[in-house]
């Protein structure tokens, strides 16, 4: 084959490309000179291996306000809140915690579910569009998917550099705004919520703005992804040869790129209908608000699995790896990745059981019931995978199993609300508040935290502590079912979603729900001092820890060069052909390892 | 194992000059992650399609607001549309339509390696969206803007037949500009071509940039070949 190492005649002959290759086979995160112009490197980066890791400290840092924003939810809902009516007959509050932080000391009843609706509308918007939804995809998919199908670099590097700003253009938008008063239309953007809350402000504007911005960072990520696939896989590496990895990224950008044109227009609408009032929410002039629901799911409902598949993608590394063990049924996992992605955009109904005809509520319910299908058969294939596998219980795969019990919960209790009878009963209940934060929260966040546990070695060329690992496992394992287990027993006892105050028999159940949460806090902070401690004294890492047999293990280097690698890879066995390429009882000196560089020769494949 | 796509392409050329003489586009080097031009161009052409799609899917969103509007609302629809002028839609449709046709010009021209006609096309491509533009501009917007006929808020005019009429004109002007903006855009890349041919950047060798762009060129046309029924025409 003339492709083969080196056949690229231009590439070496070219004037310049002698020059162009020096210093690409150093670790990617060796600094420049100066401090200046390391910083520099880093802002101007056309490296995915940056650009991945530059996602991923924004992002964390949004968790951490969405976090933040989060506690404040549950702190005020410590207690249900009392009505105080004073002498003059105004309404006084005791008892909400929220109103300490406005600067009447005493405030309306009203002022105070103001800054309430505010903050858990910041705390969605916030986990919604800065974090989950980029999460996998932007920080790990953009560091591994080039490195799994052996490739250089995403297929457009400059596009990628143009959407992690955009990314920080659009989170601009979104913080001015939360800055600036923030919104209280609930994260999904509701009208008449977004089009007659705030009358006159600026911040509703912006705020949709910044997601309309987000839309295209997103776009243009899975357009990269979608082509760095088809066309860049290393020599050898067919579709069927993919770490399964790819394909849940693949089926995501796929959502991604069809998805999201939608939103857009319908954002753009939404910001017209709120400034020019042209009326096509609003039912006053002719319009219809609920035909901005149908659109907003339209895109919504899809993007809940642009936020479980990446989730899901990295299970299947997180499992096989560390049980050794061939993946089970790896083409029904893949294709079921396709089949989600594409059931996915006939099920927004199932948002609207409560606002639409009977018939077209019970043609939603039963095609969602079908999107239950696809899910189930990648859990049977993880269970079979572990079955007989020699499990290796650390950090990662601890997460793998939590992602399995807590999907496990949140894709059925999925089920119950697609069926149309049960969910007029929980329909806008803490049930389904439950519902989500164990699918998005207790999978995909579960997922990512297993992820970077299992690729940070890979990433920075540190391994953390195992066993502070595990501490943190436990914590926001435990944590996350404390939260959100009594939310599922009130949901269905009636507690309805998005109030301040309630009535005072599901107390127990709020105050249950806020020790788990400062549970989960501090599960979170020993990660955090988990990984800082890593990247300050953690031992090197070895380019192949865990004994995988994709290509970022067994061809590059830990952290990777940054072409990153030496010689052009050639797939030459599957990613989970444990069994053929070395038996289970491998000891960790003798994994498959990267060929290293002769001495004095740059890569120039 | 299968075979890839790009293990079947065929090497670059490698009789070009590479001797740093020559014009940029015989010089023309693939980024590194590609194996050859032909990798590149490949890979660049399946990216632009992607981007297109998107952009249908857009339009396509568009379309269906207006289908269900038109279908709570068709007296306010017909009417609305008849205040249009369909001539001057007529004329835009035209204009466009011979943009489309230099677009695909410029491209061969790339191909070909003819510089001088290069130029020639994509220019007259970024004149007949600027005539586009002015003509909606002045002929269109311009008399709608004075007789009140504008969305929402702003809405006066006084001859209206169903009290929907604002609706109408909030979609009307919601396709438009969301359209002329994508017009803009256009015009913006094409004179970025322009300038990369005043440097000879495209040739045979190497013409990604003219054919994506015509190939959104294209695309901006066909949604207003959509449009134009749509608000112009149907009665
Ligand atoms: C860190 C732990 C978290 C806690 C303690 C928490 C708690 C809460 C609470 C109390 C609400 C308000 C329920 C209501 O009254 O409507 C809420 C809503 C919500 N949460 Fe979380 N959450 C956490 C993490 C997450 C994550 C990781 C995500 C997604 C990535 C997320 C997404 C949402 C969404 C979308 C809503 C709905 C907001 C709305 O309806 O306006 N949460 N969460
Ligand atoms: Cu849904």
């Amino acid at each position: 084959m003339s492709s083969l190492p080196g056949t690229n005649p231009e590439q070496a002959s070219g004037a310049d490309a002698g020059a162009h290759d020096q210093g690409h086979d150093e670790p990617y995160l060796a600094p420049k000179a100066t401090w200046l112009a390391t910083v520099v490197d880093w802002a101007t980066t056309i490296d995915h291996k940056k650009i991945g890791v530059m996602y991923l400290f924004a992002i964390l840092f949004m968790f951490f306000l969405g976090g933040v924003a989060a506690l404040g939810v549950r702190v005020e809902l410590w207690e249900p809140t009392r009505t105080v009516v004073d002498a003059a007959g105004n309404t006084r509050l005791e008892g909400l915690a929220l109103s300490a932080m406005l600067p009447d000391d005493k405030p309306s009843l009203s002022d105070a579910n103001d800054l309430y609706n505010r903050i858990f509308t910041l705390h969605g918007l916030i986990m919604v569009f800065l974090v989950i939804v980029p999460s996998i995809p932007a920080s790990l998919g953009n560091f591994l998917l080039p490195l799994m199908v052996g490739a250089k670099d995403v297929a457009f590097p400059k596009l990628n550099l143009a959407s992690w700003y955009i990314y920080l253009f659009g989170s601009m938008f979104a913080l001015a705004a939360a800055i600036g008063g923030g919104v209280e239309t609930g994260w999904t953007f509701y009208t008449p919520y977004s089009t007659s809350t705030d009358e006159g402000h600026w911040t509703v504007v912006a705020m949709i703005a910044g997601a309309f911005i987000l839309g295209f960072s997103s776009i243009l990520t899975g357009l990269n992804f979608i082509v760095t696939v088809h066309k860049l896989r290393a020599p050898g590496m067919g579709w069927f040869d993919m770490p399964l990895f790819v394909w849940g990224i693949y089926g995501t950008s796929l959502i991604q790129v069809l998805a999201t044109p939608v939103i857009g227009i319908t954002l753009l609408l939404l910001i017209f209908e709120r400034l020019f009032h042209i009326g096509i929410f609003d039912p006053r002039l002719g319009g219809d608000p609920v035909l901005f629901q149908h659109f907003f799911w339209f895109y919504s409902h899809p993007v809940v699995y642009v936020m479980i598949l990446p989730g899901m993608a990295v299970m299947s590394e997180l499992i096989a790896v560390f049980t050794r063990k061939k993946i089970f049924g790896y083409r029904a996992v893949a294709f079921s990745s396709l089949a989600i992605a594409g059931i996915s955009f006939i099920v927004w109904g199932h948002h609207m059981f409560t606002s639409q005809g009977e018939l077209s509520a019970t043609i939603f319910s039963a095609l969602t019931f079908l999107v239950a299908l696809p899910s189930a058969i990648k859990v049977f294939n993880w269970i079979m995978t572990l079955y007989k596998g020699s499990i290796d219980l650390k950090t990662p795969m601890l997460y793998a199993l939590g992602f399995l019990f807590l999907f496990s919960i949140g894709g059925l209790t999925g089920i119950y609300l697609g069926a149309l009878s049960v969910d007029l009963h929980l329909h806008d209940t803490y049930f389904v508040v439950a519902h989500f934060h164990y699918v998005m929260m207790g999978s995909t966040i579960v997922a990512f935290v297993g992820a970077i546990h299992m690729w940070w070695p890979k990433m920075f060329g540190k391994m953390y502590n195992e066993l502070w690992g595990k501490v943190g496992f436990w914590l926001v394992f435990l944590g996350f079912n404390l939260t959100f287990f009594p939310q599922f027993i009130m949901g269905s006892h009636g507690m309805p979603r998005r109030y301040a105050s309630y009535v005072d028999e599901f107390q127990i159940y709020h105050q249950l729900s806020t020790i788990g949460s400062f549970v989960l806090l501090a599960g979170f902070l020993v990660h955090l001092f988990n990984f800082i401690h890593s990247l300050v004294a953690g031992p090197k890492a070895p380019p192949n820890p865990w004994g995988g047999l994709s290509m970022e293990w067994t061809d590059a280097g830990s952290p990777p060069i940054t072409h990153n690698f030496h010689h052009e890879p050639v797939a030459k066995h599957g990613p989970y052909d444990f069994d053929d390429v070395y038996p289970p009882q491998t000891k960790p000196g003798e994994f498959p390892m990267p060929e290293p560089a002769k001495p004095g020769e740059h890569p120039k494949w | 194992m299968t075979t890839l796509p790009h293990d079947q392409l065929e090497p670059a050329n490698s009789a070009a000059p590479t001797d740093g003489g020559g014009t940029y586009h015989d010089r023309y080097q693939p980024a590194h992650h590609f194996k050859s031009r032909e990798h590149e161009f490949d890979a660049v052409k399946m990216g632009v399609w992607l981007l297109l799609s998107t952009e249908i899917l857009l339009f396509a969103g568009l379309f269906v607001f207006y289908a269900i509007m038109r279908m709570k609302h068709p007296e306010a629809f017909v009417h609305g549309s008849s205040l249009l002028d369909w001539r001057w839609g007529l004329i835009n449709t035209v204009v466009l339509l011979l943009s489309s046709f230099t677009a695909a010009a410029s491209v061969r021209d790339a191909q070909l390696g003819r510089q001088g006609w290069l130029k020639v096309n994509l220019f007259l491509t970024f004149l007949f969206g600027g005539a586009f533009l002015a003509i909606k501009f002045i002929f269109e917007y311009l008399p709608k803007i004075s007789e009140g006929k504008l969305p929402g808020i702003w809405y006066s005019y006084p001859n209206w037949v169903d009290a929907n009429e604002p609706l109408w004109w909030g979609l009307y002007w919601g396709a438009t500009t969301v359209h002329a903006s994508h017009v803009i855009i256009g015009m913006g890349l094409y004179l970025w071509l322009l300038r990369r041919a005043y440097k000879r950047h495209f040739g045979p060798r190497h013409y990604n940039g003219v054919e994506g762009v015509a190939l959104y060129w294209h695309i901006v046309d066909i949604v207003w070949i959509f449009l134009f029924p749509m608000l112009y025409l149907i009665h």
